[in-house]
């Protein structure tokens, strides 16, 4: 004698079969009406009644199918005496909107009281589910199938297995196939086959889906297969192994995205101190200054244009603030670094004060535009959208920089009056314009990078004194006049600041850097990438 | 008696000295002699500020010991002054036993509030008076030697060296910051109630702090003046002016460096020692980089490389900013970040300098 | 930490090293030295002796190696391969600048250098070997033997009549020789003299010449110069220095008509330059 379930599973090849039969026949577009008659049955029928009228209706291939099933299933679906026809209502409130639920029109506003709500209950929803998945699997929408394979993992039926294999045997798109794959592997999990429990296993060792390990877990605890158990515990090191690598991956895209924050920040200090050889403690402030110059933009352009606006504006700014404090005060202390050290700190307090005097001391936020914010998947690994363009943005104004200083008349002269002030002179390069053009340069730069800092912290008057250590100490680490050295210190020392936040939190993190950096600099005090030969004795 | 030379050379020190011994005598007598309600009746409030000018003074003298002679600008003095505060610090809050709030005779308050069962290894000790005055010394010297000894060896020097003092006190501030260093993390350590039995409170116990305070100022000055004034402090001189001379002529500059730096280093850890028990309170924000950066420019604003012009500066700098922070907080910050500019461009030697030149045309 | 206190305790001074032992002649040998700078080859095999009491005179175009020379000797750079030693038994590379100082060798730089706010006498005091260690350092004033040796030496630099003057305000010449008393001060074996003329006038140079010359017999000296006219009034022996190599040795009219100098000097080596 057979089995019950063989024969339920007999009856339901059938009518699958059948149901495939009408799919394809000439019937395409079931008229209307057949599912008015359905969905009016549902009312007046019992659990096993409107068991059998899902189904009927799931195998309707009409359009309105899915968003009526959909409603039934969060108790939205009503009838409405009054037309006498089944409506979707949308609302909270005694009164909701409704609309027909085979047309879709709108029927308006009505009292909660004029409609009988049709019941359900939690097996029905899950019958549902299963159905709209199926519908979902036969359309011809790829975002729809995917998203009918994605709920039947969420929500595993061994029973529907027969049609994931047939879907998988004609499906195109090579992600759903995988979906639909891992969903069978999912299934095998079930089956009294202790070989295919185990090659079910086998197949989901190593994805990523947070579905998976529950079912997986489960099974290296409760299998009463040895091998099977096995198979599970491989599996699930398998995974564990991707989700440590995921893990690091992600410590990896951290540690660039606040190194590029450092290197943005040192960056314009590379310049100034590397290239001119000077100390300006008020390289944060001019950061801040950038960062304010977005607000203000803020003020008077709609969110999503304001950076592209404000970049070149915060740049200005800064290097228009920059070239006024070489001209009236650092130009009188070359040579003198301490002197200057002490002099621009002078100018920072000035800065910082006016700041807060003008716009109060309060922070300003400033907000992100649409375009910055949101996730975006880089394969397994899901990333925020704004530190991503900020690692862009990094490598965009180091290339612009390197371009500059590389390329350009004034690059060169910079880097002449650089390596030999005297003779820079004495082949006509002027000097003072240079070095004006030069600090204005690299506090536009701190501008810039003002600009991406608003984008990730507080805007307000204590903005740049909170970088100004950090910025140091990445072009000390780098070596002195080496933007690529620079670039090495900023990535090296956001990776490791990230590296050691989990097991130390991010306070002592950046404890144990600043105690490394110092350390390092007594062994190295020329940084990573030391100019060497005599003139750098200097 | 008769001065040594060194001394009797030292005019402008001798003036210092002599300002010192009238206000550790005539304060207190101001304070107790007169009726309160006489016009020139010194409040203890008063007596207090002017014991912390001279705790700041300390500071100062500290600083241009090693950047007016050795020409080490340090930008972490603080770090060094606040360890001192904090060690004695930890002494008055072990006095306070069981009268916290908590009443816990072991522990204080803080470490009851963050549910710690006992007192941590570190805090042993600081109940008894010698051994805090004597951690005062140890620990910002152990921290300088340490620090300097490695600092110097690999010739970090300039500016790369004062970066450096920078992030030594940035990275002590963040740990102090933290409650699990058991500091009292964010709020530090207050609520002091007696020294050596003496409530903080009596106006006769801020007398004696007070002229502690003047003693302390005035033995820091001579130890300096005197070190400046033997062959050391001409290699030190040497060192700031030319190091590789004083190299080649066999010093060995590193040790040198690293052993005045460290007593430095306790200079301004006993300056901090007495600054604590005069404000009531030591935080974390002692060791913030402006202080440091604001002891300096009390140096450069008196004269740096004088010793007396570090007392005049400290002294100037902090009058002035008791009365701007109260008649005009918006102006300080411009004050002083004006104060660092002029200075470093028009005044390079500072105010001593000025009375030394129309001394010079007088 | 017993042994830094002990060092410490010295003011961080080793006591000399041993004494020099230039019983063979030669106090200072260099054996095929060489240093590199970024693959740039400054000292190539490098070997040069100096005899005891000599005064020798090292010339060469610029480039050729001399400052690196000096650098070595004084413990400012480390050579990548070779030998030098002092004497027979103190081997340089093992010690560093002040124990190199120690040992008994000077030098003068290129640029006067002396401690400028500090009077003659103090710099003189400065230099003063034996005064270097920690009770020395803390003493405010001179025994009557010091003042002696300073009083002789400010009278063999000639700036008797300065003694109390600032470094700072002395002239450019003065300068000079205050530096060579600086070096007299420390009792060295061996002087190494930097361009000591530069700058000066005939006259001043004239008197440079003299002190140089009394100081040689007592004293090892070691002068890099590129005035000729100096060299000739100094030096008997002259070694000329070509890329980071001895190219000639011997006396200087024999040098001045060698054809391997005279191509140095103004072939092959000008059209480089």
């Amino acid at each position: 004698m057979p089995s019950r379930p063989l024969i339920r599973a007999g009856f339901l090849t059938l009518a699958l079969a059948w149901l495939a039969l009408l799919a394809i026949g000439p019937a395409h577009a079931a008229d209307d009406a057949a599912a008015r008659t359905l969905l009016a049955q549902l009312r007046e029928a019992d659990f096993s009644g409107k068991t059998a009228l899902i189904e009927q209706l799931a195998a309707l291939d009409h359009p309105r199918i899915a968003t009526a099933l959909k409603a039934l299933a969060d108790s939205r679906l009503y009838y409405q005496e009054a037309g006498n026809r089944v409506v979707i209502g949308s609302g909270d409130g005694a009164d909701i909107a409704i609309e027909d639920a085979v047309s879709g029109a709108a029927l308006g506003q009505i009292s909660k009281r004029d409609l009988d709500r049709i019941t359900t209950n939690n097996r029905l929803r899950t019958l549902i589910e299963n159905r709209l998945a199926s519908l979902g699997l036969a359309s011809a929408d790829p975002e729809q199938r995917k998203a009918a394979v994605e709920a039947f993992l969420k929500n595993p039926d061994p029973t529907e297995s027969e049609r994931l294999r047939a879907r998988l045997s004609v499906e195109t798109d090579s992600e759903i196939k995988e979906l639909l794959a891992m969903s069978l592997a999912l299934a095998d999990l079930a089956s009294p086959d202790a070989a295919v429990r185990v090659q079910g296993a086998t197949t989901l060792g190593g994805q990523l889906r947070s579905e998976l390990r529950g079912p997986l877990t489960k099974m290296a605890a409760e299998d009463n297969d040895s091998t099977a158990r096995e198979a599970a515990r491989i599996a699930l090191a398998r995974t564990q192994f991707r989700l440590q690598l995921l893990g690091w991956a992600e410590t990896l895209f951290f540690g660039l995205s606040l190194g590029s924050v450092l290197i943005l920040a040192a960056i314009g200090l590379a310049v100034t101190f590397g290239v001119m050889g000077v100390i300006n403690m008020a390289h944060g402030e001019l950061m801040m200054l950038g960062a304010y110059t977005t607000w203000l933009t803020q003020q008077y352009l709609p969110v999503n244009w304001s950076l592209p606006v404000a970049v070149p504006l915060a740049f200005l700014v800064a290097a228009l603030v920059g070239i006024a404090i070489e001209r009236s005060v650092i130009r009188f202390l070359y040579g003198r670094p301490l002197e200057t050290l002490l002099a621009t700190f002078g100018v920072s307090l000035i800065l910082q004060q006016a700041v807060r005097s003008i716009f109060s001391p309060l922070n300003r936020s400033v907000a992100s535009p649409d375009w910055m914010s949101g996730v975006i998947a880089l394969g397994p690994l899901e990333v925020t959208l704004n530190r991503l363009i900020i690692i862009g943005f990094c490598i965009a104004v180091f290339a612009l920089l390197w371009l500059a200083l590389q390329r350009t008349r004034l690059g060169l002269e910079v880097r002449a009056v650089a390596q030999n002030r005297a003779m820079a002179r004495a082949m006509g390069v002027r000097s003072a314009r240079v070095d004006a053009l030069t600090f204005g340069l690299g506090s536009g730069i701190a501008g810039v990078a003002g600009v991406a800092l608003s984008q990730l912290t507080n805007v307000g008057p204590n903005l740049g004194q909170s970088y100004i250590v950090d910025s140091f100490m990445v072009v000390v680490f780098g070596g002195v006049g080496n933007l690529w050295g620079t670039m090495v210190a900023g990535l090296s020392l956001g990776i490791a600041n990230k590296l050691l936040e989990p097991w130390s939190g991010a306070v002592l993190a950046k404890i144990v850097v600043l105690v490394f950096l110092i350390l390092f600099i007594q062994k190295r005090p020329r940084g990573l990438f030391p100019q060497r030969g005599r003139a750098a004795e200097i | 008696m008769r001065l040594p030379a060194w001394l009797l050379s030292d005019r402008a020190g001798l003036a210092l000295l002599t300002a010192l011994t009238v206000l550790a005598i005539g304060v207190p007598a101001l304070n107790l002699l007169l009726p309160t309600d006489h016009p020139l009746h010194l409040s203890a409030y008063t007596i207090t500020l002017i014991g912390k000018y001279l705790c700041y003074a300390l500071l100062a003298v500290s600083v241009d010991l090693v950047w007016g002679y050795m020409g080490i600008l340090s930008l972490g003095h603080a770090a060094f002054f606040a360890l001192g505060g904090y060690c004695f610090g930890m002494y008055l809050m072990r006095q306070i036993g069981a009268r916290g709030v908590y009443g816990n005779s072991e522990l204080p308050d803080f470490m009851v509030f963050l549910n710690w069962s006992e007192l941590p290894w570190y805090w042993y000790g600081f109940d008894q008076f010698w051994f805090a005055a004597l951690m005062v010394l140890i620990v910002p010297g152990l921290l300088a030697f340490v620090f300097g000894w490695f600092a110097f060896r690999s010739r970090v020097s300039g500016v790369y060296l004062s970066i450096i003092t920078q992030a030594l006190t940035y990275a002590l501030m963040l740990a102090f910051f933290r409650n699990e260093m058991g500091f009292g993390g964010n709020n530090g350590l207050t609520d002091f109630k007696e020294v050596l039995g003496f409530s903080l409170h009596a106006d006769g116990t801020r007398i004696v702090l007070f002229a502690l305070s003047a003693l302390a100022l005035a033995g820091g000055y001579l130890a300096c003046r005197w070190l400046v004034s033997t062959r050391l402090g001409r290699v030190l001189v040497a060192i700031r002016d030319s190091e590789d001379r004083a190299r080649f002529l066999g010093y060995r500059v590193e040790r040198v460096k690293a052993l005045v730096f460290t007593f430095s280093a306790m200079l301004a850890g006993v300056a901090g020692a007495l600054y604590v028990p005069q404000v009531g309170i030591i935080n974390p924000g002692e060791f913030a980089p402006l202080n440091s950066i604001e002891a300096v420019i009390w140096v450069a604003v008196g004269g740096r490389g004088t010793l007396v012009g570090a007392v005049v500066g400290a002294v100037l700098v902090n009058y002035a900013k008791t009365w701007l922070t109260g008649a005009l907080p918006e102006v300080w910050l411009f004050a002083l970040g004006g104060l660092f500019v002029a200075v470093t461009l028009l005044l390079p030697r500072g105010l001593i300098a000025l009375w030394r030149r129309r001394e010079a045309t007088a | 930490m017993s042994e830094l206190i002990s060092e410490f305790d010295a003011a961080g001074m080793h006591p000399l090293v041993e004494p020099v032992d230039a019983s063979h002649g030669i106090l200072l040998y260099l054996e095929d030295v060489s240093v590199t700078f970024d693959g740039f080859k400054a000292i190539d095999h490098l070997s040069l002796y100096i005899g005891d009491g000599e005064l020798r005179c090292i010339i060469g175009p610029n480039g050729a190696g001399k400052t690196t020379m000096m650098d070595i000797i004084t413990g400012k750079t480390k050579p990548d391969t070779g030998r030098v030693f002092f004497g027979q038994t103190i081997d340089l590379l093992k010690l560093d600048e002040p124990a190199i100082a120690r040992a008994g060798i000077g030098r003068k730089f290129q640029r006067p250098t002396v401690i400028e706010p500090l009077t003659v006498l103090e710099n003189l005091e400065l230099a003063m070997s034996g005064a270097k260690r920690l009770r020395g350092l803390l003493s405010t004033r001179l025994s009557k033997a010091e003042w002696e040796r300073i009083a002789a030496v400010l009278e063999r630099i000639g700036l008797s009549e300065h003694g109390d003057r600032p470094a700072g305000i002395l002239a450019h010449g003065q300068k000079q020789w205050l530096e060579i008393g600086m070096l007299l001060m420390q009792e060295p074996r061996l002087l190494l003299v930097d361009e000591p003329v530069a700058g000066m006038t005939p006259a001043e140079m004239e008197r440079t010449a003299e002190l140089l010359k009394s100081l040689a017999g007592e004293h090892s000296v070691v002068v890099v110069e590129h005035d000729m006219g100096f060299v000739r009034s100094i030096a008997d022996k002259v070694t000329v220095l070509h890329q980071g190599r001895v190219l000639a040795e011997g006396r200087l009219d024999e040098l001045q008509t060698d054809p391997t100098v005279i191509e140095v000097y103004l072939g092959v080596s000008d059209a480089q330059h």
